[in-house]
């Protein structure tokens, strides 16, 4: 086992989770579910990757991924929070709109048979056992998620936020504004999801293909329960999900595991997160206005 | 005032799910061409194409997924010729979405040949080929055809999986080769181990690393699958699936690509590329329509290297390092064979174990 490039391998799996998972605790912590995740990080992915195409800046097209990542929160607040739609059917519509129109857009523009290349963005520190990594990944680790979690314990703002999502009709009759918080919290989780799709065209690939984000968001879904909420352990849950998915592609070439079953190795990350979920979910306790809409009487 | 409220938010809500619903049609189901009974891809207009061959593209997947692009391709190809009329319908997805999309063409459309992909969609597109007997149908399968009209094939790119394999084990200074594959499916493990047969009668000391993805397409894990055998020594990777040559192009390797000529990826890394088209099988079978003596058959020949539908394309030797003058003899050698009948590509369908070869 190469545990140099295990580290290099569990950086880059665990990046998109990281941003997909932080942006949908903001979301959820304001009480809004956002199964738009999936759909959001495809938009972000495409878009990432199309604007860059178009431009030639990888700055730009990051950017260009941050807004549509912000417009499909707008898509999920105008429905969840405006008109109170449940929160499932319009997560999951968001997920299957973006992808189709992404999808759609795609093939106006690049349909054909080779793929397109994009410039992609360089490694820091190439070679360098252990630092080798993705500028996208040492600002998860040394912005996004110590920023996130500093806003959402110890700030006004992150109160607010907080508050929303407890307990809405306390909020209100506190004075905050419950729609333009939660508005605010889809805006920034949706721009953190697609940066989490965007890295997958413009850091790992430089191109793109369709079903890029291959159910990343679900993963990231399924990360925030098991970390009940809370940014610390979400990066724990991230890099443990990410160091076992890294180790059984090392594991399953090795003369010693050869014969072990594929299926058992492919499955250990997913079976290691539902064990450490059934261990860790005694006693969990949802934000309280989770999946409700807000209306005032 | 509340019911003015009520009211608008009632509208926008119709109004918004009014332009899902219309956004959602013209980007799930029949992408390419929304309107599978009506629309006609340019260039193909029927009204001079009295004597052409009406042939239908049914497909699951959208046409970007490489596997049906190349019945794609090959049909698009055609048309363009002047040969056939063509029309298809992709993206249909394999919850129902296949019978009556067939169906609806069979009675509306009428079209003489139907072809398509028939994996994960097996017993509906039986269904509607035993219904719909003056219809030709030819389709990528995993089982038997069934007569009088429904003929199968498949993407049998063993041949040239052997000469790629030849290529990797005369060109690794390790003596380890990487593959990453879709799943260990027989369709998918016949490819892996002809390369693997390949590899061994060029370099007998090789080890041949085998991952798969569990997914017929996912790059970026493709890529971390590959990047775990360079972990592991490997030095020239083998792309079943998308995604392996993004690897060898990061770390500089050398790496052959699979289903389409991927050299333009990274001219510097892809020695060549297995290809596979499907027009000497789209051919046969139009051929056969238009002598109406089309009966129900395995397609599966019109596949072979020697019959033309699959290649491996020109060796790149400007690959860095080169590719030695004796190895390109003996590949070469090894194609005359393969043309002539001489050598037989062995065909094994049996799941590849994780590393192969060297204990």
């Amino acid at each position: 086992m190469n545990l140099i490039a295990l580290f290099a391998a569990t950086l880059v799996t665990v990046t998109p989770l990281l941003y997909a998972t932080i942006g949908e605790i903001l979301c959820e912590r304001a009480g809004v579910l956002n199964l738009g995740i999936e759909g959001t990080m495809y938009a972000g992915a495409f878009v990432g990757f199309a604007i860059t195409a178009a431009t030639g800046s990888i700055g730009v097209g990051l950017l260009a991924a941050v807004v549509a990542g912000a417009l499909a929160g707008l898509l999920m607040g105008l429905l969840t929070v405006s008109l109170g739609v449940n929160q499932h059917v319009a997560g999951i519509g968001t997920t299957l709109l973006l992808i189709g129109l992404s999808e759609f857009v795609n093939r106006l523009r690049f349909g054909g048979g080779t793929l397109t290349q994009v410039p992609k963005m360089d490694l820091l520190f190439p070679g360098v056992p252990f630092l080798e990594m993705y500028a996208l990944t040492l600002v998860a680790f040394a912005v996004v998620a110590p920023l996130t979690w500093w806003v959402l314990r110890s700030t006004g703002a992150g109160l607010r936020l907080r508050a929303v999502g407890e307990n809405p009709e306390a909020a209100d009759a506190a004075g905050i504004n419950v729609s333009r918080t939660r508005y605010a919290a889809l805006v920034v989780g949706g721009a953190l999801m697609a940066v989490g799709g965007a890295f997958l065209t413009l850091a790992v690939l430089g191109t793109f293909t369709l079903n890029i984000t291959n159910g990343r968001g679900w993963v990231a879904i399924a990360l925030v329960i098991f970390a009940r909420w809370r940014i610390g352990p979400a990066v724990l849950g991230g890099l443990l999900f990410a160091v076992i998915d890294a180790g059984q592609l090392q594991l399953a070439i090795m003369p010693a595991f050869a014969h072990v079953p594929r299926e058992l190795l492919i499955a250990l990350p997913y079976l290691v997160v539902i064990a450490a979920l059934a261990l860790a979910g005694e006693g969990l306790r949802y934000p309280g206005a989770y999946l409700k809409p807000y209306r005032r009487i | 005032m509340s019911f003015a409220r009520h009211f608008t938010r009632r509208a926008a809500l119709s109004l918004l799910a009014g332009a899902t619903a219309v956004a959602l049609a013209a980007c799930g189901g029949n992408t390419g061409s929304p309107e599978p009974a009506a629309s006609t891809p340019s260039g193909t207009g029927s009204s001079a194409a009295a004597a052409k061959v009406k042939v239908f593209g049914a497909f699951a997947t959208p046409i970007e997924e490489p596997w049906d692009g190349v019945i794609h391709q090959a049909l698009q190809k055609l048309a363009t010729e002047g040969v056939i009329d063509y029309k298809h319908a992709d993206n249909i997805g394999y919850d129902g979405g296949m019978e009556r999309t067939l169906r609806e063409i069979a009675t509306t459309d009428k079209p003489d040949i139907i072809i398509g992909d028939a994996f994960g969609n097996e017993a509906p597109v039986r269904a509607v080929a035993k219904d719909f007997p003056d219809i030709a149908f030819a389709f990528g399968s995993g089982e038997a055809e069934v007569a009088p009209n429904f003929s199968v094939f498949d993407n049998w790119i063993h041949d040239p999986a052997y000469l790629a394999g030849m290529l990797a084990g005369g060109t690794t200074r390790s003596n380890t080769v990487g593959v990453v594959g879709g799943m260990p499916v027989p369709e998918v493990n016949r490819i892996i181990n002809a390369f693997i047969a390949g590899a061994q009668s060029t370099n007998p000391k090789v080890v041949v690393k085998v991952a798969f993805i569990n997914s017929w397409f996912d790059p970026a894990k493709a890529k971390q699958a590959a990047l775990a055998q360079v972990a592991a020594g490997a030095d020239v990777l083998f792309a079943e699936r998308a995604g392996v040559i993004e690897a060898a192009k990061e770390k500089g390797l050398l790496s052959i690509g699979c289903m389409g000529d991927q050299k333009s990826t990274a001219p510097e890394s892809v020695m060549a590329s297995v290809t596979w088209t499907m027009e000497p099988t789209v051919r046969a079978v139009i051929a056969a329509v238009q002598k109406k003596s089309f009966a129900a058959s395995n397609l599966k020949d019109y596949s072979f290297m020697k019959n033309g539908g699959s290649a491996l394309t020109d060796l790149n030797t400007a690959v860095k390092g080169g590719i030695p003058a004796d190895l390109i003899a003996k590949i070469d050698a090894k194609k005359a064979e393969l043309t002539s009948g001489a050598f037989t590509t062995p065909v094994d369908e049996k799941t590849p174990a994780g590393s192969v070869g060297g204990m």
